[in-house]
């Protein structure tokens, strides 16, 4: 038997996926798509916060890959409305990888719009893997408790952009908005944090408005 | 055989990563690998070491003993400079009550080596 032998490696597990990743933004750009990941836990409101921006991104085609462990309800919902929108079924994975969004946009055939890749709803995994995304959205609500940066870290320091759902209903909760802003200033200094309702449809023309503004710099 | 599990993909990831080093190497098996695993990477070491076993059976990699240097998360005081270990609920600088920003440590996900 031959010698024992050390060999260096330092790659990390990501790699393979961060590579995809680079390729799929690159394909992306190229075909005027701004890609957005968004991310939230389950029942935070991801596909209701969609339908909001899209009904608001006037003259801009949008497109939608859902992510789902199970179902297609949110996929149908949204084809319905007219949007362009594909289901990955991840049977069981709780977060999407490049090479499932590689097969999902060939079926969209992508051109010229904004692409909504709604997460698996986790609040853990889908913060550790690109998928091509030009920027993080990161859906939190009110009623999961402002611990949620403390406890979450990772998911807000990589957002973009923070939604704060369901500020409706605000009067019967107990939310301590300055703790939940000092847990996500102290991660991100960044990203603007915009409280919205789908219920009363408010907040989202300032959202609408920083996805233009991020897609004209995209596209410069 | 499908193991839905958040740790599956990435543990086929590790033993496909050794392999594909052990025959560049010519080598034949491998003996051990030597993985880095910081504890906000978002992957449990200890379930990667439950199912190492079942998913490296038949690879190279399947008598291959997995050691895992866990790193503990620091943050670094945004005043005074310093590493420290956060608190729960706080990002708060133990030394001078500054607030703590996130560094790369404890974010590692890699395989420094392994033994073939």
């Amino acid at each position: 038997m031959s010698e024992k032998k050390e060999i260096d490696i330092m790659e990390s597990v990501y790699d393979k996926n961060d590579k995809a990743a680079s390729q799929i933004n690159l394909s992306f750009t190229r075909n005027g798509i701004f890609a957005v990941n968004v991310m939230g836990a389950p029942g935070a409101g991801k596909t209701s916060v969609l339908i909001q921006v899209i009904r608001r991104l006037k003259n801009v085609a949008s497109y939608v890959i859902e992510g789902d462990i199970e179902a297609d309800f949110d996929t149908k919902l949204l084809k319905s409305m007219g949007v362009k929108a594909v289901q990955i079924n991840t049977g069981g994975a709780c977060h999407l990888d490049s090479p499932l969004i590689g097969k999902a946009a060939e079926e969209l055939s992508l051109k010229n719009g904004v692409l909504f890749i709604e997460n698996i709803g986790n609040l853990v995994c889908p913060a550790e893997f690109q998928i091509g995304e030009h920027v993080k959205m990161l859906i939190s609500t009110v009623t999961e408790g402002s611990d949620k940066p403390y406890k979450y870290p990772l998911a807000f320091e990589k957002a973009d952009i923070i939604i704060l759902n369901k500020c409706d209903l605000l009067p019967y909760l107990v939310f301590n908005e300055d703790f939940f802003m000092k847990g996500v200033r102290a991660l991100n200094k960044t990203a603007p944090v915009i409280k919205v309702s789908c219920k009363t449809e408010d907040g989202f023309e300032e959202v609408v408005e920083w996805i233009r503004n991020k897609q004209k710099l995209q596209k410069e | 055989m499908i193991i839905p599990m958040h740790e599956y993909p990435v543990t086929k990831r590790i033993i496909e990563i050794a392999e594909e080093y052990a025959v560049k190497n010519g080598a034949s098996q491998v003996n051990q690998i030597n993985l880095v695993v910081g504890d906000y990477c978002g992957y449990v070491a200890s379930s990667i070491e439950l199912y190492f076993e079942i998913i490296a059976e038949g690879s190279l990699c399947e008598h291959a003993k997995l050691n895992i240097e866990r790193i503990t998360p620091k943050l670094k005081c945004s005043a005074c400079g310093e590493l420290f270990v956060r608190k729960p609920f706080s990002f708060e600088c133990p030394y001078c009550k500054g607030e703590g920003v996130p560094t790369k440590t404890g974010q590692e996900f890699y395989i420094k080596s392994i033994e073939v």
